[in-house]
């Protein structure tokens, strides 16, 4: 694995509003790097400043072996960038636009056609590639904003936010990308989303505030947010009490008669035992779901620990 | 890559319906003051072959053609440039230049050449008109071509200060109304210098009109030639330097 990006004590003002404190990370060809956080907390600002369209206030950003600051144009010809809006020229066809892309980041003439149509069949978008960019849904508009970062095959993919606004099928589509692209690729995304960070990211980084507070991979990550607890639905009524004798069952919550939530020792799953619970007393098991802790909890707890 | 982006402007102009209805517009207008000048010649043909050193066809036509001209670009230049940066921004499409390997001013110069070139285009086709000249005439080609060149560096220096107002500014419109602003300022800046026995060389020198008009004679000047490279130079400058500050944003 060869480093790609090299961040480090990266710091961002407004005016004396700190966007982004202090933070420092790496990222290896074949990793998907997840920013998590909450809106407001610096992803975006931190993502401009990664593809050179904002200059940090402190600390330094070094692209395979280029520093931004000092060698901007051979660091951003490693870099594809889609902005949380798609930059888009409405007016323009998806050939026109991504040929014009690929000549601004300096694809050689003879090699566009051939990049143009791996771009257009890797992004789904040979169907529609005569047809004006304004015609065209959200979710073509955003993968042509995908494509748009691909078009010069850069070593580094940074997106942000890629999935907002679209329907369920287009999210699953272009998280499939995403995956195919971590291949030969190291991908940065930033989400708000943190089932989306489970499904796509090896690594992720929870920034709050402008502060980097967790850096983990991802399978650390949502064994450290297991919270021990399930959501018990049946279609008959709960006997709490046959419940509460389960070994390991540490309180119950009743939420209606047919619902509750049980907390449980860490130590000791009951979850098997629940479920054979169900089918002995016969209350028609509907669904068993272990809870997670939300991303916002996520930050409190951590801001806790850091505190404690 | 300032090409690229040159090519992108020029074809953008022509994609949206405002370069043909702006060209089709300025030639009937411009069509119709050239007729004029040519009826007013008609009538004054007689008195002028009586005048020994009497203006010409060149100076009764062509010379108040181009001024017409100029005081046209002075009114649509500012909507040719306002979104030039302006609308970029808004659209938030600038972000895919900042992020594309190209330097700032490759983007200013880009933007800026692929506006010239639509307003070159409409400064050929005037320069076409007096051509009908030569079916019933002869036209002193060298003042004609000494126009043709202070209109071709005047529109220049009409767009440099366009482009630098749609860096500026956050709205098209406000764009529009300071770009006016300025280049009016700049033209009108000699218009009470000429009427006095002393003229101010200080204001005389900065005015766009004075040097235009020096151009038309046919006289051609460096020092009127410097004043228009060196104003397009500073306007450029000063869009570049805006550009790169906005990657600053405070």
């Amino acid at each position: 694995m060869s480093t790609l990006i090299e961040v480090d004590h990266l710091s961002r003002y407004f005016g004396k509003v700190c966007a982004v404190n202090d933070i420092s990370f790496t990222l290896e060809r074949g990793q998907v790097l997840g920013f998590l956080g909450i809106n407001g907390a610096g992803k975006t600002t931190t993502l401009q400043m990664l593809s050179g369209n904002l200059a940090p206030s402190n600390g330094n950003i070094k692209i395979k072996d280029f520093t931004i600051i000092n060698n901007p144009i051979q660091a951003k010809q490693c870099i594809g960038y889609l902005p949380d809006t798609p930059p888009l020229y409405k007016d323009l066809t998806v050939t026109e636009f991504l040929i014009y892309c690929a000549k601004i980041h300096g694809v050689s003439k003879h090699e566009i056609k051939k990049t143009l149509e791996n771009v257009l069949q890797r992004c789904a978008l040979i169907s529609v590639k005569n047809r004006l960019i304004s015609n065209l849904s959200k979710g073509y508009q955003q993968r042509i904003g995908i494509a748009q970062a691909l078009i010069h095959n850069p070593d580094i993919i940074i997106l942000d936010e890629p999935t907002v606004g679209l329907d369920p099928l287009q999210i699953k589509e272009i998280r499939q990308l995403i995956k195919k692209l971590s291949e030969d690729h190291g991908i940065i995304i930033s989400t708000h989303n943190l089932s989306e960070a489970e499904e796509v990211c090896s690594q992720v980084q929870i920034i709050h505030k402008g502060c980097l507070i967790v850096k983990e991979r991802i399978t650390e990550l949502m064994q450290s947010i297991k919270q021990c607890s399930l959501l018990i639905t049946t279609k008959k009524p709960i006997d709490c009490v046959v419940l509460n004798a389960i070994d390991g069952v540490n309180a119950i919550e009743k939420i209606s008669d047919y619902q509750v939530k049980i907390n449980y020792l860490d130590s000791l799953d009951p979850t098997q035992s629940i479920i054979q619970c169900s089918l002995l007393n016969n209350w028609a098991l509907i669904e068993v779901t272990p809870i997670k802790k939300s991303l916002e909890e996520i930050f409190i707890s951590y801001i806790d620990k850091e505190q404690s | 890559m300032i090409l690229t982006i040159a090519a992108q402007e020029f074809k953008s102009h022509f994609i949206s319906p405002l370069a043909w209805i702006l060209m089709a517009v300025l030639q009937i207008i411009l069509g119709y003051l050239f007729l004029t000048q040519v009826e007013t010649f008609t009538l004054m043909q007689d008195k002028l072959l009586n005048i020994t050193g009497a203006p010409g066809l060149t100076d009764v036509i062509i010379t108040p053609l181009f001024s017409n001209a100029g005081v046209i670009f002075l009114l649509v230049t500012p909507l040719l440039t306002m979104r030039v940066i302006c609308d970029e921004r808004r659209n938030k499409t600038l972000c895919l230049l900042f992020s594309a390997p190209v330097t700032n001013s490759d983007i200013i110069l880009g933007k800026y050449l692929g506006t010239l070139g639509l307003m070159w285009v409409i400064v050929i086709l005037v320069g076409l008109m007096p051509f009908t000249l030569l079916l019933g005439g002869d036209i002193d080609t060298g003042k004609f071509f000494a126009n043709g060149m202070a209109l071709i560096l005047l529109v220049a220096a009409f767009a440099s200060t366009g482009i630098l107002m749609s860096t500026l500014a956050e709205h098209p419109t406000v764009a529009a109304i300071s770009t006016f602003g300025i280049l009016i300022v700049l033209w009108l800046l000699n218009i009470n210098q000429t009427m006095s026995d002393k003229p101010n060389e200080l204001i005389q020198g900065l005015s766009l009109l004075y040097h235009y008009q020096n151009i038309q004679t046919g006289l051609i000047d460096s020092r009127d030639i410097i004043y228009f490279l060196l104003y397009i130079c500073t306007f450029i400058v000063l869009s570049i330097y805006c550009l790169a500050n906005q990657r600053l944003q405070k």
